[in-house]
């Protein structure tokens, strides 16, 4: 049991982490503050004082910022619907016994290991190349025109792309999730005469709710900050400017600190009220 | 002296020698940003040279266009610091110079020969007179061609074509059963990128970015016209996906023997007629298109040495950057690798060589680089500098996001006219922001 002088120990060793991981996030969070309201120009004379709440108002009343909203809650629902629905299915898949098993699941769990602007190079260039690419290829072969995928159907493609890039992470969590289910169980139901469709939907279902709710909680996080894809790929044309782009090129294309600031504070502000209501929705699996 | 004060004052002695030591080592290594392009790689395979003749070591950044522009320009304006050299271009060098971000080029050796840069190059890369970056090379646009293709089609290229004609052309050099497109151009968004492209086309159909008073000219029938052309022609005989195609993407279709004609910088003659190229034998150059107006639509750019101010590294700096743009760096590339891989377009003395003379697109390059002026670019009066772009603060971010609107236009996922609309609309928007209007 731990005394009053060793909990004040404790206290005083852990000061110094808390401080530096409490600096780590108040200092840029405090300066994106600062900037979102100051005219701040590097290329025209730099600081050039308090503006109010002009930026928000610009940034907010700019055609490109509900484009941008939209495009980044369709690339994160998109990608969270394909990730969870084939994650579960690999997971099951993964978990029957089968020849190189071990193999086979470093094979699956592989692109989650690779950088995301690598992976982005590669799908554009050596898959989604409209005369060169493997798909072009392969459409030629069968006798089809092939598709230029990063201008005529770009918001699919980037959703393909981020979905490879974080189809392992479901999977992984849900095998784990899978695995750890009491195979008596599905016997039992088995031998009662429960259909497999039955037996999924009433015993394999519940017991994944609460890795499905990880999943999407830790992508939903990393997705909505989605950038280096787009950068590489489209460059943010062709309807996949997300707000993280938006706020990338206000900042560093445009030269415009105080805007692009007032954008990175509404973009945490929205990442805060998704969080918040997948937190009450789908959290509440968390606590059963 | 007693044993243990002897020891005390040599451990001292060799800690300041190993200190002052390390502080020289440590002066006499320079950063260089630059440019992923053809010239600036094999800059770098020539280093070694220079570190022997002077003892600096040098440390390469080598990145994408898109990406250089946006790391140095954040180095710069945060003044971060990371780099000793940035490799920058036409459209920044007089902002920055104006600004007082980097060290005016007013001391270079009498052996460098500064009035040996040609003079539109040493135009572009000044402010108020004071070069602030020396060309490494330089370059215009212009079309280079299939000879081969061209006779096929029962057609001959005049040394300066119409638009009318290359579009003719284009059509009649198309055969979409064996992968040959008429003609590849730039539509993939950035500035430097589509936006370059379409801007120095839009001059030549009379189109300019701003009026007088800086109002937006995108709701202009010269406006629509270029980009309706650009689209009709290039969806009739270009490649399929050209709205995500660059300077690179193009560069490859036609050194596959993919394109019949390409239309892009003139520095990029030496690779199309290279070892990687299949076409090499068959290649001929022409001056960029026009429209009868007066204009062609041919850019003027310098991929330039500059050094921001503050750098620890001045003197050496100034030292890398008189030996990689002398006249010896050009015979230097020459006696090892040919005249035809010099670096172009900066200097006077390379074009009046016979040797270089001799390279088929020598005489083309230079007749380009002349005929293209960047304080009157326009056939309309326009209020800024620049060929390819206005050379204002603000031109990259808007130009990056009109030409975003334009490459949707491309592939077809918006009219010519509602792209026009947004692009008035950003422009307008940006414009009275920055406190133009």
């Amino acid at each position: 049991m731990a005394t009053k002088a060793s909990r004040s120990a404790a206290r005083l060793m852990m000061a110094p982490a808390v401080v530096l991981l409490l600096g780590w996030m108040l200092v840029p969070l405090i300066m994106t503050l600062w900037f979102s309201f100051r005219t701040y120009l590097p290329l025209r004379g730099g600081d050039q004082g308090w503006t109010g709440f002009d930026n928000y108002v610009r940034f907010v009343s700019s055609s490109a910022f509900w484009p941008a909203v939209q495009t980044t809650l369709i690339i994160v629902v998109g990608v969270l619907i394909i990730t969870v629905v084939l994650g579960i299915l690999l997971a099951m898949l993964l978990d029957q016994p089968m020849w190189g098993q071990g193999i086979v699941r470093i094979l699956v769990i592989a692109p989650f290991f690779v950088m995301p602007t690598v992976s982005a190079l590669v799908w554009k260039n050596m898959f989604m190349d409209p005369v060169n690419g493997l798909f072009a290829h392969l459409f030629q072969f069968f006798g089809a025109e092939p598709v230029s995928w990063l201008s005529d159907a770009a918001m699919p493609s980037i959703i393909m792309i981020v979905s490879w890039q974080w189809l392992p992470f479901a999977t992984l969590i849900l095998l784990t999730a899978i695995q750890s289910l009491d195979s008596e169980q599905l016997e039992a139901a088995e031998m009662d005469g429960a259909p497999q469709l039955k037996r999924f939907f009433y015993i394999i279902l519940p017991h994944l709710s609460r890795a499905i709710t990880i999943v999407l909680l830790i992508q939903t996080i990393f997705l909505l900050a989605i950038f280096a894809e787009i950068f590489v790929t489209t460059g943010g044309a062709f309807g996949t400017r997300t707000l993280s782009y938006l706020i990338f090129q206000r900042v560093l294309e445009s030269q415009n600190v105080g805007l692009g600031s007032a954008g990175g504070v509404y973009a945490i502000i929205l990442a805060n009220i998704v969080a918040i209501f997948l937190m009450r929705i789908v959290g509440k699996n968390l606590d059963n | 002296m007693s044993f243990k004060r002897s020891l005390l004052t040599a451990t001292a002695m060799s800690l300041i020698t190993a200190s002052s030591a390390f502080a020289d080592g440590h002066s006499a290594t320079i950063t260089i940003a630059t440019v992923n392009n053809g010239d600036m790689i094999r800059m770098q395979g020539y280093t070694d040279q220079f570190t022997e003749e002077t003892g600096i070591a040098v440390e390469w950044v080598t990145l994408e266009e898109n990406v250089l522009r946006q790391r140095v320009t954040t180095d710069i304006t945060t003044k971060g610091g990371q780099f000793d050299i940035m490799t920058i271009g036409m459209y920044e060098t007089p902002i920055w110079g104006a600004n007082e971000w980097l060290v005016p080029l007013d001391d270079l050796s009498e052996e460098y020969d500064v009035a040996d840069i040609l003079p539109a190059m040493a135009g572009g890369l000044s402010h108020d007179g004071t070069l602030y970056a020396a060309p490494f090379y330089g370059e215009s646009s212009m079309v280079m061609y299939r000879t081969d293709l061209m006779e096929a089609a029962g057609l001959e290229m005049p040394d300066a074509p119409t638009w009318e004609f290359i579009a003719e052309a284009a059509a009649a050099m198309t055969d979409r059963d064996n992968e040959i497109n008429g003609i590849c151009l730039r539509g993939k968004a950035g500035w430097g990128e589509g936006g370059a492209f379409i801007t120095a086309m839009s001059n030549s159909f009379g189109a300019r970015w701003f009026d007088m008073d800086w109002n937006a000219q995108f709701d202009t029938e010269a406006w629509a016209n270029t980009l309706n052309f650009y689209k009709d022609m290039m969806d009739a005989s270009g490649p399929a996906g050209y709205a995500t195609n660059g300077f690179n993407e193009n560069l490859s279709l036609f050194n596959q023997g993919k394109c019949g004609m390409w239309i892009d910088a003139t520095v990029a003659a030496s690779f199309v007629t290279g070892d990687d190229s299949t076409v090499a034998d068959s290649v001929g150059f022409a001056l960029a298109p026009d429209n009868g107006l007066g204009k062609r639509s041919n850019w003027l750019w310098a991929w330039a040495l500059a050094i921001p101010a503050g750098t620890q590294q001045e003197a050496e700096a100034k030292q890398f950057i008189e030996w990689a743009t002398s006249k010896d760096y050009i015979e230097l590339v020459a006696a090892n690798e040919g005249w035809a891989n010099v670096p172009p377009g900066a200097r006077t003395s390379l074009y009046e060589n016979p040797d270089y003379l001799a390279v088929p697109f020598a005489q083309m390059t230079l007749d380009s680089i002349l005929s293209a002026d960047p304080n009157d670019s326009t056939v309309e009066p326009s209020p800024y500098v620049g060929v390819q772009f206005a050379a204002i603060p603000e031109f990259a971010g808007i130009a990056t996001e009109v030409s975003q609107e334009f490459s949707a236009a491309y592939a077809g996922q918006q009219s010519v006219e509602e792209a026009l609309e947004k692009a008035q609309a950003i422009t307008n928007e940006a414009m009275e922001a920055a406190g133009y209007k």
